[in-house]
């Protein structure tokens, strides 16, 4: 009953195909709980399918009427003799979602001493004590980092000082800072600075600094008082006074969106899941980055022992995330960072520049790390392993190593040959692979080799936990659906 | 009125509206006499040819196959004598790009011409299909051009059926690539009724993932004009009856970082969490409101209705108060 004028040919003139058969595009697929399955494609498109339809799916023997078909169709999962142009389409999205590579590296961490007045639980860098000067970056070394820095093709750069106590070498900052606004009077980068503190030191004289600079700033904020002192123990036990104050002068000087705080879980945390999320609501902030676990330190030695504590994670997340979902129903609009991240893989066509979920691994080629002493290493972790003694991702030395061979070096290409998680045993064939990426810095230190073995990784683990459960809530609550929609 | 070389030429009074600076084409012999260009208008519009490889089945223009090639030359002539100032130009068809190296050509009068006009071409996209057409295009390097082309369904054959040409989708969507690649502006165009709304939402995704460079997304109430008239009863939707499907797909693109624009919706019918998207896009020629429009606050925000609405018009086009919540 189309009901059109006899000059128009009705919608099954158009339906009825040139050909009954169809051909399976790239697709991967894992259960979802025991009925359903999520399937994706190469781009990551995702649908959750019942378990039938994904069998009758691979044995070309689903239905081209079914609707099924139609949404597996649209999606770009199969192609049949209708049109060719899904496959240039999805070169163009593979295109799109790789493009975080063209940008080269683009965050660099300048660590300007290993000096602290904290001694914090979860700290790996054996920090030293407020007077030893001798772990400070030097001003020939802030020279050479920022030389180096300048080498990447990056049209922005990112440029993070990390500690210890970043600003306990604050001469070092002012150096920096004006080096590299100097320098990029010809360069012409979009160049971004943050300082990463725990605020404790936090004179107005940084502030004034901050804001003339256009500084942002990142500070550390685990939870409730009580929670954020156990963790981050210090002479006098005010850390979370400390924090808490400096983080509303800092939005008072600098504007309250250039104040940023990152939590960091501990097994004191697992606990205390709503009132860490009630903290970071009460203190103002619009979003939370619930992180997880760091595996180094004790849970290095033993995968189990990690695994283990990835599982408690994955709970204290669930819980976390359940409470903010909670929040927004209740009118407060806040966000889960993590989730975020996630969120914008699966229900996006763009790349999240997230250095930690990418493939092949952010190290070096996102990001680096210029240490005090002029060590230059591939991440953050690649620095606090070396702390432990295992040097494997220190890739050079300022003022020795020149750019182009740092950059092309083995210690750095194989361990990104091994990042990729598309030709990895295991990812190769999962569903997630491109929701996730990969850690060589992580699997080498649980598993002794930078590829990991995916069955017992906590990092695989954790994707696993966190993506499931983001796919099972878009399916299944719609209510939640809409929150976590609203955050990408 | 007197015309440039000698005769002065008699107007009915209907059209005692033109002004200085419009532009008008008389043919004496053959008694025609058509209005071409009005300089006070924002709504200009050249159609280039009534010809087209599509069959839309709410074609507001249906196309005609005629031999009329003179349509060009005559644009060709006016498009000099329009005011450089001319905020923005329409080109229409039929589908303009059946005219080839005169579509071309036409692009390039309007540059010289015409300068800092804001050009917007009507197509279906299926012939920038060819690479060298949206090359040459973008050749032409017009400072200020976009090509509006209609999509209609995620689907191959929803789309097929839709324009009524088979290969149409695969065509269209080659011929937006190609453009883009070229540099070339894009807007896609989507006309609600009841054969593209129940799959709306699905093609706002298929938007968002897949064309998501695109420079805007227009959403069109459908225009009672033309094929859309005789296909009245197959194709007509009471408008506040797809809202919800119409709010899911702009939340879809606006989730995608798209540009989006809803056109031809009285704001009445409209969801209030859409009204921020809705634009006043109805030309002034074509627009009117109600005898109970009077008492609307929102009169001035809302585009109204197209003059063909007295065929058929949404049911529930009531005058909003404003501070009445709802
Ligand atoms: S690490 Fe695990 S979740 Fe990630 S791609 Fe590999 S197998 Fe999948
Ligand atoms: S009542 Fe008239 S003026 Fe008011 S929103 Fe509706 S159509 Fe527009």
């Amino acid at each position: 009953m189309s009901g059109l004028k006899a000059a128009f040919r009705p919608r099954s003139h158009f339906n009825a195909r040139s050909g009954n058969r169809y051909s399976l595009l790239p697709l991967r697929f894992l259960a979802l709980d025991d009925s359903r399955y999520i399937v994706t494609n190469l781009v990551g498109e995702h649908l959750v399918l019942p378990r039938e339809t994904v069998h009758a799916l691979v044995r070309h023997e689903l239905p081209m009427n079914s609707a099924a078909y139609a949404e597996l169709k649209a999606s770009h999962f199969v192609v049949d003799a209708d049109s060719a142009v899904a496959l240039d389409l999805l070169a163009l999205k593979y295109r799109t979602k790789q493009a975080f590579l063209s940008q080269f590296t683009s965050l660099f961490m300048f660590v300007t001493t290993l000096r602290c007045e904290h001694s914090c639980r979860y700290c790996q860098v054996s920090r030293q004590s407020e007077s030893k000067h001798e772990f400070d970056m030097t001003v020939e070394t802030a020279k050479a980092a920022v030389d180096f820095m300048f080498k990447s093709p990056s049209p922005s750069l990112k440029v993070e000082f990390q500690g210890g106590e970043s600003l306990l070498n604050f001469e070092i900052v002012k150096h920096i800072v004006a080096r590299v606004e100097e320098r990029n009077l010809q360069e012409r980068r979009a160049v971004e600075f943050v300082i990463a503190t725990n605020l404790a030191p936090l004179s107005e004289e940084h502030l004034r600094f901050c804001a003339d600079h256009h500084i942002l700033i990142s500070t550390s904020l685990d939870g409730p008082e009580s929670l954020h002192n156990f963790n981050r123990p210090k002479k006098g036990k005010d850390s979370y006074a400390l924090a808490v104050d400096g983080i509303r002068r800092a939005r008072a000087a600098l504007g309250k969106d250039r104040v940023s705080a990152l939590m960091t879980t501990t097994e004191a945390s697992f606990e205390r899941p709503k009132e860490i999320v009630d903290e970071y609501v009460a203190q103002g902030f619009d979003s939370i980055f619930l992180r997880s676990i760091s595996p180094y330190g004790f849970a290095v030695k033993t995968g189990q022992a990690s695994r283990y504590q990835m599982a408690a994670w994955l709970d204290f997340y669930k819980t976390a995330l359940s409470h903010i979902i909670d929040l927004n129903l209740r009118g407060v609009p806040f966000r889960e960072e993590f989730a975020s991240l996630i969120l914008r893989k699966i229900l996006t066509p763009w790349p999240t520049g997230y250095v930690d979920l990418q493939s092949p691994a952010g190290i070096g080629i996102s990001a680096l790390v210029f240490n005090y002493d002029g060590a230059i290493y591939a991440s953050d972790e690649s620095r606090m392993l070396a702390e432990m003694g295992d040097q494997t991702f220190r890739l050079g030395t300022l003022g020795i190593d020149e750019f182009e061979t740092v950059m092309t070096s083995d210690r750095l290409l194989q361990p990104l040959l091994d990042s990729m998680s598309e030709g990895v045993p295991m990812c190769s064939d999962c569903a997630l692979q491109p929701y996730c990426g990969a850690d060589p810095v992580h699997h080498h230190a649980t598993q002794g080799n930078s590829v990991g073995f995916k069955p017992t990784s906590s990092y695989c683990q954790k994707t696993m936990g966190v993506v499931r459960h983001l796919i099972g809530l878009l399916e299944d609550d719609p209510a939640a659906a809409h929150v976590l929609r609203g955050w990408v | 009125m007197r015309l440039p070389d000698g005769p002065s030429v008699a107007l009915p009074e209907e059209l005692s509206y033109l002004r200085e600076g419009d532009v008008v084409r008389v043919v004496p012999y053959a008694g025609e006499f058509n209005v071409l260009y009005r300089r006070a208008s924002p709504h200009n519009s050249m159609l280039l040819t009534e010809r087209c490889n599509s069959f839309c089945v709410m074609c507001s223009q249906p196309p005609k196959e005629a031999n009329d090639g003179f349509l060009a030359d005559v644009w060709l002539q006016a498009i000099p004598l329009m005011a450089p100032e001319t905020r923005e130009l329409g080109l229409s068809g039929g589908e303009p790009a059946l005219l080839g190296d005169r579509f071309i050509e036409l692009l390039r009068a309007c540059k010289s011409h015409l300068p800092s006009t804001a050009l917007h071409v009507l197509s279906n996209g299926r012939l920038f299909n060819y690479l060298s057409l949206a090359k040459q295009v973008a050749n032409v390097a017009c400072a200020d051009l976009m090509i509006g082309i209609p999509l209609y369904s995620d689907l191959p054959a929803g789309h097929d059926f839709v324009v009524q040409a088979r290969g149409a989708f695969e065509q269209t969507l080659r011929g937006i690539m190609n453009l883009k690649r070229c540099g070339v502006k894009v807007e896609l165009r989507v006309v609600l009724h009841k054969e593209t709304i129940d799959r709306l939402p699905r093609l706002a995704r298929f938007i968002s993932r897949n064309l998501a460079f695109v420079d805007h997304v227009a959403l069109m109430g459908l225009e009672l004009m033309g094929f859309a008239r005789g296909n009245l009863e197959a194709l007509w939707v009471d408008p506040a009856d797809y809202q919800a499907q119409l709010r899911a797909a702009v939340e879809e693109l606006v989730r995608g970082r798209l540009q989006v624009s809803i056109y031809n919706h009285p704001l009445c019918v409209l969801d209030r969490s859409l009204w921020a998207y809705a634009r006043k896009s109805i030309s002034d020629w074509k627009n009117e409101y109600l005898p109970s429009c009077v008492a609307c606050t929102e009169r001035e925000q809302c585009g109204g209705l197209f003059a063909s609405a007295t065929l058929r018009r949404s049911a529930h086009i009531a005058p909003i108060f404003r501070g009445a919540s709802g």
